[in-house]
């Protein structure tokens, strides 16, 4: 046991601990009662608990759009919706998922479990992770609400430019879609950051990067590349606003701009995001695979290169998305070699999982069973992804049916499966109760058979000549009995999905009670309480090994000495995580609210005109100068051996 | 329109993706009916086999690792716990893992490098495939305007959504966009490109088998992007050549009183302002050339096919049969919207 030392002030240690340390830290580390606790509380579990849902509720919006438009298609020549409904259905839905759930919700599983994983009592810049939620979710409430006032962007999830400029897209529809973009941006980046210098600098003592759990890994990645990607769409939305704002010609072709401009910029991140999306889900996998066979999981440093190599190849891909644009036919041989390379890292990364199965003892509980969904589905869809690798088969297959059959492949199943094992492996650390059984087993093989039936005949559909974000199709093309098929799947889907939540609101309130480490495994979030308390650790553990709970099943040794009557935590070293400093968490503040405010009234008032730029500017001043106000002196104190 | 019936297809593997692309139809990448196409199947048709090889060995692997440890039992934990204890646990499987590796880097290389060189074997402007036609095809919002140039420009004609071409000799395309991108795709021929504002692409057809095709736009271009069809008529030299011969010449006044009354409307109503017919004083230039309108096979960009019925539809209310189109309703009564069609029905 460690101890910190320090002047004379009340710390956990020999004096203080048990009950007495409860009940102090609970003090320090409380938020207020009611509305007003809930709107000022800068702790990484109520936040990233809030994030989840709310990017559940948003994935649901969006499930529901794609049951709309599987109807629209079932059958040639329906006439349910109008082609300009149509329209705003595919762009909500393609907009939704990325934006508003795919990419928060991986954040959020981030912000609830990476400060658990490596053992601190809060997320770096918990203020910002505040700010960070309400920014997400107004940008959010902005794009449905003007769907639902019949204002929805139209010009698919892409926007491509001039499609969407001002010419093409007159209205306001699109400056919403791009403002939510800008929301969306400010809400990743910001969470993107807390999460690099939550892992950076907060991990336990001892946990050195090479004993960091693989969710924290994929975690520090997918930031990093959050961090590079999203500053090319910023700019790119950014110079659409002002083309469509100001009158800015960047991408007019007839005033010297170029529409393919914005697909660079666009696919500059848009490609990156795709890996942003699915490698938290080789996280999940990593950490599912293990507790349920009991096994670390096989040739860790592999898994980390590759994860790391995914993340670097994922900026040299982007001109895949762009082959049929005309650019020079031997930089495309660079970026088919390029695409191809991906497939390297992930094969190393799907032989390990299997070896990890092949060597261990399985047990097949629910989350398991979303490992074997993934590895099946994730795989057809690297697979096809290869296919689209080469240029003249992209030429064919490019924005037909063939492709959506892909990166649903890709994306559910390699992001979403692993996502849904995922909630049902944590919920009991989440709620403290058990997610059901029998009823996850039936709602498993329905998302699983419902997404196949939905999603393969798509395939055939894009090689029978089917192209992409079409309203309808004729009679006759052969295309009648497969779009039926995948709209009869796709209901199952849905069916599926809508017994995974009753399970999940059922086991909530009724679940078996869980205990600290329900699935005996090995990572530092099953050493606290389930849930957790508010200060996550009453002593912060301190790591010897990969698997701590495993190598130290009686025992876990920690560290003692941090202050109880101020939130403080404990920053150590990048590389070998030694204790550094003692560094204060923020206290609850209103301030990140109404900042958000601020800054949301200013984004949305810039879509009807600029000088709301210049004006919004103070309110969002002011809101900022309260939240920054000094409080007395702050600064970091070093650890006293 | 021949389609093929595929209801059972779903069942099948992977690799039979590729046979199953071979199914005939009018549009679809197995049609293999041009040089570049039959390109593309067989290099589709290898990834087919690669990947699919490469899939059921990956499943093979998951399906033995679960079938070992199925009869795992409680009370023979301490005897799997002794078992996995070993120090050489894994040797094995590390080799494996190289192994795999290799087998991933072998195969993609090989794919990496017969893409390559089908890439470098479909047709391309300056290479050995001499053009002998030369089309300058615009997209617009949301229909295909062409424009067949010819040594003589006072030969030249323009034609909209629907394009012949010669069996056995290559056409040169230039692309174009007015409006927004566009792309251009007859799967049966070839692989697609876009035409984007303020660039110039191409793309070079050389069929390889007479007959009909179907073209359609394959890049979302606003609300009608599903109705922006054309069709392909691959005809032989001669039926060409014919075919040519006839775009080439003006349209005939018509002999038809009603057709000649219908005539008088077109000319006089507002649809001169938008469409050419060649011979007559009409010359808009933002709508379909309807010069020869009656002689093909579709109207409104795929949208219908040309029949006396659907034409009536059409000119009496375009935003029905195609919402958001940029043809106006014009308001004709029904002895004006007869005699129009007449006339249109008569510029074979």
């Amino acid at each position: 046991m460690t101890v910190l030392s320090g002047q004379d002030l009340p710390r956990d240690g020999e004096a203080l601990q048990g009950a007495a340390l409860h009940a102090r830290l609970e003090r320090t580390w409380g938020d207020a009662p009611g509305l007003w606790g809930w709107l000022t509380t800068t702790d990484h579990k109520k936040i990233g608990r809030r994030y989840i849902v709310t990017a559940f509720v948003f994935m649901a919006l969006a499930g529901v759009l794609a049951l709309a438009m599987r109807l629209q298609l079932a059958g040639p020549e329906k006439a349910l919706m109008t082609p300009d409904r149509y329209n705003q259905l595919f762009t909500m839905h393609g907009t939704t998922m990325m934006f508003l759930f795919a990419v928060p919700v991986m954040e959020a599983m981030a912000i609830y479990l990476v400060p658990l994983m490596i053992g601190t009592r809060n997320i770096s810049f918990p203020r910002l992770n505040a700010f960070s939620y309400w920014m997400y979710l107004a940008g959010g409430i902005l794009l449905w609400v003007a769907f639902l006032l019949n204002i929805g962007p139209d010009a698919g999830w892409f926007s491509y430019t001039p499609l969407s400029g001002p010419q093409f897209s007159p209205g306001k529809r699109v400056d919403i879609w791009a403002q939510m973009i800008t929301f969306t941006e400010v809400a990743a980046l910001a969470v993107a950051v807390e999460i690099v210098a939550t892992i950076l600098k907060q991990r336990a003592p001892g946990m050195t990067l090479s004993r960091m759990p693989l969710f924290v890994w994929t975690m520090l990645v997918v930031a990093l590349m959050v961090i590079f990607s999203m500053p090319s769409v910023a700019l790119g939305s950014g110079l659409l606003i002002s083309d469509r704002l100001i009158g800015t010609h960047f991408y007019n072709a007839y005033e010297h701009g170029d529409p393919l401009l914005w697909q660079h910029l666009f696919w500059f991140f848009g490609h990156p995001e795709v890996y942003i999306i699915f490698l938290p889900g080789a996280g999940f996998v990593s950490h599912i695979t293990e507790t349920f066979t009991r096994r670390p999981v096989f040739a860790y440093p592999a898994m980390v290169l590759s994860l790391v190599t995914v993340g670097l190849l994922a900026f040299g891909v982007w001109v895949h998305h762009m082959f049929a644009t005309g650019l020079p036919r031997t930089g495309y041989a660079f970026y088919t070699a390029a695409t191809m390379a991906v497939s390297i890292p992930a094969g190393i990364q799907i032989f390990c999982w299997i070896a990890t199965i092949w060597d261990g003892r399985p047990r097949f509980k629910v989350p398991f069973l979303y490992v074997f969904a993934f590895i099946f589905t994730f795989v057809i869809g690297g697979l096809s992804g290869v296919m689209q690798a080469s240029v003249p088969i992209d030429l064919q297959v490019h924005d037909t049916y063939f492709i959506v059959a892909h990166f649903h492949y890709v994306l559910v199943g390699g992001a979403v499966f692993p996502l849904l094992g995922a909630i049902d492996y944590w919920f009991p650390k989440v709620t403290g109760r058990m997610m059901g059984e029998a009823l996850g087993k039936v709602s498993f093989w329905l998302v699983f058979l419902g997404f196949q039936v939905t999603f393969f005949p798509m395939h055939l559909l894009g090689m029978w000549g089917m192209p992409r974000r079409v309203y309808t199709y004729p009679t006759g093309m052969g295309w009648d009995e497969m779009n039926l098929i995948a709209t009869m799947g796709s209901f199952a889907l849905a069916a599926g999905f809508v017994l995974y939540i009753v399970n999940a609101l059922n086991s909530a309130r009724r679940g078996a009670i869980a205990g600290p480490n329900p699935w005996d495994a090995a990572g530092l979030e099953w050493a606290t309480a389930s849930p957790p308390p508010q200060y996550n650790f009453a002593h912060i553990p301190v790591v010897t090994s990969r698997t701590p709970l495993w190598d130290n099943r009686n025992h876990l040794p920690v560290m003692t000495g941090l202050r109880v009557d101020d939130r403080e935590v404990l920053l150590t070293t990048v590389m070998d995580a030694v204790p550094d400093l003692r560094e204060p968490s923020a206290l609850p503040s209103i301030w990140p609210l109404a900042s958000a405010l601020a800054t949301t009234c200013m984004f949305i008032a810039s879509i009807f005109t600029p000088w709301a730029v210049v004006i919004g500017t103070f309110p969002i001043a002011a809101a900022l100068i309260a939240w920054f106000w000094p409080k007395g002196p702050m600064s970091p104190e070093p650890v006293i051996e | 329109m021949r389609a093929g019936r595929h209801e059972w297809a779903v069942a099948l593997p992977l690799p039979l993706l590729a046979l199953l692309s071979g199914c005939g139809g009018i549009q679809t990448i197995g049609g293999r009916e041009g040089r570049d196409a039959a390109l593309i199947n067989d290099l589709f048709t290898l990834f087919c086999i690669v990947t699919g090889i490469f899939f059921a060995a990956i499943m093979a692997f998951l399906f033995a690792a679960y079938w070992r440890r199925r009869g795992w039992r409680a009370d023979r934990m301490a005897e799997e716990d002794e078992r996995l204890a070993a120090p050489s646990r894994g040797g094995a499987l590390r080799v494996g893992m190289f192994l795999w590796t290799g087998a991933v880097v072998g195969g993609l290389m090989g794919l990496a490098v017969a893409s390559f060189f089908t890439d470098r074997g479909l047709a391309h402007p300056n290479s050995d495939n001499k053009p002998v036609v030369s089309i300058e095809l615009t997209g617009n919002q949301w229909w295909w305007d062409a424009k067949y140039h010819f040594h003589d420009p006072s030969k030249d004609f323009r034609t909209a959504n629907e394009l012949h071409i010669p069996l056995g000799a290559a056409t040169y395309i230039v692309l174009k966009a007015n409006d927004v991108i566009h792309s251009f795709w007859v799967p049966n021929l070839a692989g697609k490109q876009d035409l984007i504002p303020g660039h110039l692409n191409d793309i070079v057809l050389v069929p390889t088998r007479a007959g009909h095709y179907r073209g359609q736009c394959a890049e979302y271009c606003g609300l009608q992007h599903a109705h922006m069809a054309l069709d392909i008529v691959v005809d032989t030299p001669a039926d060409y050549q014919r075919w040519v011969a006839r775009q080439q010449q003006t349209a005939p006044p018509p002999a038809d009183p009603q057709a000649r009354a219908g005539y008088v409307y077109f000319m006089n109503k507002q649809c001169s302002a938008c469409h050419t017919i060649a011979g007559t004083p009409a010359g808009g230039q933002v709508a379909p050339d309807l010069t020869h309108v009656a002689s093909r096979a579709t109207i409104a960009a795929g949208t219908l096919p040309n029949t006396v019925g659907s034409m009536h539809a059409w000119v009496a209310d375009p935003q029905g049969v195609k919402p958001g189109n940029n043809m106006p309703y014009i308001g004709l009564n029904a002895d004006e919207l007869h005699a129009v069609v007449a006339y249109l029905e008569t510029l074979k």
